[in-house]
This record gives structure tokens, C-alpha cells and sequence, in this order.
């Protein structure tokens, strides 16, 4: 991403208050989950910025007390031609985030799989279920309490 | 009077769970009355083993006569759980699994890899190993996009020219066979470079491939291109508008059949891109024949882009000198005590990455194939995940296919072409 397009990122978002990071390269910024609608409907909506896609979401179990999950979304501008991460960093005992699909509607299944894979709740979301697991399953595999070989028992079998 | 297929399962058998795929599906207020068959909708559900969707996609249609109103998609049934597995193995030790992901193009698979780690690396690889790089990827976008030709025309009821693309990709196989000495799961690249040189001969076969393939090609498309049965079949068929294609964030050929000019390897280049002369081709129509035709002239744009890299091949090495982060070769390891150390550390405790997050893409046949690697300074990635093109553009599905026949789900799905390998991960 060129200079003046971060510096007039960060300008138009003076107000919100917000920490940047690098992601090896590319500009990212860091936001809580009271922020998040208002920051991403700035960075789709504002001609300037114009980041028309969000073309994945990322989750992240850091396995610490605090903080302990964060959504990453990977925004791109078919105007501008560059990328931005948008990060979120969750609380461990209820990680919870407003769902963004009301700004691009491709996130549903993005958000569905940050779900189904470590249990972060997307508030407002028109239809959270799991996407990958069956809809029995209990637990979230990529969790790092989750053991590799999987928990025995997790999915029933047939009844003989 | 049961209205709705649950009522009427929960008549026959009082235990049965209400299904939260039932559920959504009839979410919007679609109660289904058995009383008249003809007057009334109906769930079907299609897949997942079912031969048109090209995998083991599974898709809970609601239909009212031919017409179908809703779709719910539902993956996962070839999830295996690579992004876990990834967590638990060496960088080094994750190539061959990237085969599997789209099996239909394994050598694009190991270049976008190897292109995110090497990135989260610091890695500058040799002139050479880019050149290969290059080749081999653009011939697997070429043995991609022969499938979703030959199989689209094979859903419009077209056997010959099915054949006539998997006898082309079996040349490809066979050039693969060359330089990397199997046909089909490569695990090519390495961390670095490449496994090893490409012999004189394969440069041979190439050549004669890209000489003789735009004849082919010319003969592919004259056989379909003013044939009635299969315009009429995809011709205004699968119709999604620019702005919700790009709402949905769906790349690849279908954004650009929607009219927008957006390529990963023009506008954010890597490897020698930015040193290629070729086009992106674009159209506006955004339905079913403007997705194959797009994927067509690829082809095109792809044999350029060989002929280009052949006639510039650059001598010299093809694997960086990084004895700290890069496998030595075999031979050496066996008679240099260096190379041995080296080659134990690398194969036991792994590259250590710095710490930090870091994301590489490239454009794959399908679309943005992206690594987001996060490392903690280990030599195991402590979070990798992977946007595959085609998990996001099947998302798009239940718009296409909105008020479409249910014949035409055949050639909707097909203009998609999904991979689910890469889909359910």
C-alpha cells in the first residue's frame, strides 16, 4: 500500500482512536468489537478509501488469559489495488463480535467458519451455524484445547 | 394437516431431531402442503455424491415446479482439517499436503505456498527457480481450465470435447512427468527454490506443447462456439450483477466476466509478472458462457506467457543460498559435515520465521489463493490459514441460482467450478 493512501487512511480514522500493526508489509489496524461496524462502514463507504471487498476472515486462539481470540478481516480495494487487515481483538471467557455481514455480504460464510472453528459469537449474524463440522458437534477443532487426534466420543456413531 | 416435511417426518416417527439445515431452509416462510403435488413446493436435495456438482458439494433445493426458490449449500463433507494439521507440522512438511487442496492444478498450489512462507521468511529466491515458478503454474492454469472447459461442455451434453481437453492435460502430465518426475500430487517446490533443475528436454516438451496447443485450442473452440445446444444452454444463464459479485467478494474469472478488471498477478505482482507482456481478459455479460470464455482466452494468455519465460530463462541456480532456512541437496548432506548439520536442524526443529503476521497471495485459476500465516518464532506455523478461491465463489451460489431452472443448477454450478478439495480445506 502506497504512503499517502495509509496516511489518509489513518486521518479519516483520527476520531475512532485506533492502533496500527504490520503484517509483513501491509498496513493492519487493530479495533475492538464497540468500533468495529462504524470503523468498516467508514473504509467500504468513504470514495477515497474504498474497499468495495472483504475477501476473508481469520481467526485466532492466542491461548493466553487475556485477549485471548481475535477475528482478522482481509480487505481489498478493486479501486486502489491494495489490501488492508481490519483485526479485532475478543475477550476470553465471551469472545463476541458484531457480525459485519449488513456491510459485505460475502463475510456470512467467513464468520460462520470463525464459528465453527473456535466459537466466537457474531452478533446479529442472519444465520450462525456450523459450516465444515456436523451440527452435533460440541467442540471447536481449532481451539489449541483441542488435542489433534480429536476427541473420542465427539461424534456419535450409529446405533448397532 | 402436517405442512411442512418435518411435520410430516415427526407423524412417522416422533424422535426424530428438527435438522438446522431444515430449519434455515424453511426460514422464510416456505410451508410446504403435501395435498396437491403439482400446486406445491418441494425440497430435494442434491448431492453430495451427484455427478454435476463436480465434487461433494451437497445443495438443499426448494423448488416450485421446475423453478427452484431457495438454495442452501452445505460443505464440509471433504473437510480434513489442513489448517490444524498445519499447526502440528514443520513448513517444510505442508507441501505435499497443498497438492490436495485444488487437485486439479497441485503445481499452482506449491508455488502460492511456498510464495507465503518465503515471504514470511525474508526469502529472495534465484532468477532461475521464478522462471520455473512461473512455468509450472501457468501450466497448471492451463490443466485447470481444460477441466472446467471439458466439463462444462460434458453438463450441456458434449462428450467430444471432455476428451479432447483431458487429452491436452495428459500432455501437461506428461511434461510434469520431465522436470518433476510424477504426474500429478508434485510437491514441486521447495522452501527456497524449486526440488530440482529443469532438463533440457522438458524445455523441449514445452516448447512443442505451446507450438502445437493454439491449434488445438482453435479446434476446441470452433467445435462449441456456433453450436445452438450449447449457447442456448449457458447464454444468459446464471446471471449475478457486478455489484453483488463484488458484495460477496468473489474473484477470479467470474469478477472478471462481471467487467472488473482485477487480477492479482497485474495489479499486486510477484515472481516475474510484472517483467510479462500479457492481458487480462474481461467481459461484461457476467453469466455462464462469458465465465467460460474468459477461462478460454486464459489459455491464450497463459501460452503466452510460457513462450515468454522460455525464450528468457536465466541460467544459474535454483535454490537460494540460505544455508540456514533452505534444504541442502541430498548428495551433499551424505559427504559434507555442514550440510548435514544444516539438513538434521531444518528436518527436526524447522525455518524459524521472525514473529510477527504475515499474508501472501497469488491468483490461482479459481481466484485469490491466500496463506495468512501467523508465527510465533517456532519452526510449526502457530496459525495458518487459507482463503481458497473456491470456498467464497461457491458462496454465490443461492443468487445465481435464484429462480433458475433445475437443469440449469447443472451449468450455474459448472461455471463456478468448484474444487471441493480446496473448498472444504
Amino acid at each position: 500500500m502506497k504512503e499517502e493512501r495509509v496516511n489518509l487512511i489513518k486521518e479519516k480514522l483520527a476520531s475512532f482512536g485506533i492502533e496500527y500493526y504490520d503484517v509483513n508489509g501491509t498496513t493492519g489496524i487493530v479495533t475492538t468489537p464497540e468500533k468495529i461496524v462504524d470503523v468498516c462502514s467508514l473504509l467500504k463507504s468513504d470514495a477515497d478509501i474504498s474497499f468495495e471487498q472483504c475477501r476473508d476472515a481469520v481467526g485466532i486462539d492466542n491461548f493466553k488469559k487475556e485477549n485471548r481470540f481475535e477475528v482478522i478481516y482481509n480487505l481489498y480495494s478493486l479501486k486502489f489495488k491494495d489490501r488492508l487487515f481490519v483485526k479485532v481483538i475478543l475477550d476470553t471467557k465471551k469472545p463476541e463480535t458484531p457480525s459485519l455481514t449488513g456491510i459485505w455480504a460475502g463475510v456470512n460464510w467467513y464468520e460462520r467458519e470463525a464459528y465453527d472453528m473456535f466459537g466466537i459469537i457474531f452478533a446479529n449474524h442472519p444465520d450462525l451455524r456450523r459450516i465444515y463440522m456436523p451440527e452435533e458437534f460440541e467442540h471447536y477443532p481449532l481451539r489449541k484445547d483441542f488435542p489433534l487426534m480429536g476427541i473420542p466420543g465427539s461424534i456419535p456413531l450409529p446405533k448397532k | 394437516m402436517p405442512h411442512t416435511v418435518y411435520e410430516k417426518m415427526k407423524e412417522n416417527d416422533p424422535e426424530i431431531p428438527k435438522s438446522k439445515i431444515l430449519e434455515a431452509l424453511e426460514s422464510q416462510d416456505l410451508s410446504i402442503e403435501f395435498d396437491d403435488a403439482l400446486e406445491n413446493e418441494m425440497v430435494l436435495n442434491m448431492g453430495p455424491q451427484h455427478p454435476a456438482t463436480h465434487g461433494v458439494l451437497r445443495l438443499l433445493v426448494s423448488l416450485d415446479g421446475e423453478t427452484i426458490k431457495k438454495v442452501v449449500p452445505d460443505l464440509g463433507y471433504l473437510h480434513r482439517g489442513y489448517e490444524k494439521l498445519a499447526e502440528n507440522m514443520s513448513y517444510h512438511e505442508f507441501i505435499p499436503h497443498t497438492d490436495r487442496l485444488d487437485y486439479l492444478q497441485p503445481v499452482a498450489n506449491n508455488v502460492a505456498y511456498t510464495l507465503a512462507v518465503e515471504k514470511l521468511l525474508n526469502l529472495e529466491i534465484p532468477e532461475r527457480a521464478k522462471y520455473i515458478r512461473t512455468i509450472s503454474a501457468e501450466l497448471g492454469r492451463i490443466q485447470s481450465h481444460l477441466i472446467a472447459y471439458g466439463t462444462t461442455v460434458m453438463d450441456t451434453g458434449g462428450l467430444t470435447p471432455f476428451l479432447w481437453g483431458m487429452r491436452e492435460r495428459e500432455k501437461i502430465l506428461d511434461i510434469y512427468d520431465t522436470y518433476i518426475g510424477v504426474r500429478f500430487t508434485t510437491s514441486y517446490t521447495r522452501i527456497g527454490g524449486v526440488a530440482q533443475d529443469m532438463p533440457d528436454e522438458s524445455f523441449a516438451a514445452i516448447r512443442k506443447f505451446i507450438d502445437e496447443f493454439p491449434g488445438y485450442l482453435k479446434e476446441m473452440r470452433d467445435i462449441i462456439e456456433r453450436n445452438r445446444v450449447f449457447v442456448d444452454r449457458l447464454e444468459g444463464i446464471g446471471y449475478m450483477s457486478k455489484e453483488d459479485i463484488i458484495n460477496y467478494g468473489i474473484n477470479g474469472p467470474i469478477l472478471r466476466a462481471a467487467g472488473v478488471d482485477s487480477d492479482l498477478r497485474k495489479d499486486n505482482p510477484y515472481l516475474i509478472y510484472d517483467k510479462l507482456d500479457f492481458d487480462v481478459p474481461t467481459t461484461t455479460e457476467s453469466d455462464c458462457l462469458a465465465r467460460f470464455w474468459i477461462r478460454f482466452q486464459e489459455m491464450y494468455e497463459s501460452v503466452k506467457i510460457i513462450r515468454q519465460c522460455i525464450d528468457n530463462m536465466p541460467s544459474g541456480p535454483v535454490n537460494a543460498l540460505e544455508p540456514k532456512k533452505v534444504l541442502p541437496k541430498k548428495e551433499r548432506v551424505y559427504t559434507k559435515m555442514e550440510e548435514l548439520i544444516h539438513d538434521f536442524m531444518l528436518i527436526n526443529f524447522g525455518q524459524n520465521p521472525p514473529v510477527g503476521e504475515s499474508y501472501g497471495a497469488v491468483e490461482s485459476s479459481k481466484g485469490e489463493l491466500g496463506f495468512y500465516i501467523k508465527s510465533d518464532g517456532s519452526g510449526h506455523p502457530f496459525r495458518m490459514k487459507i482463503r481458497s478461491p473456491s470456498f467464497c465463489n461457491i458462496q454465490g451460489l443461492p443468487v445465481m441460482l435464484k429462480n433458475a431452472f433445475i437443469s440449469d443448477s447443472v451449468v450455474i454450478i459448472g461455471g463456478l467450478d468448484p474444487v471441493m478439495g480446496e473448498a472444504d480445506k
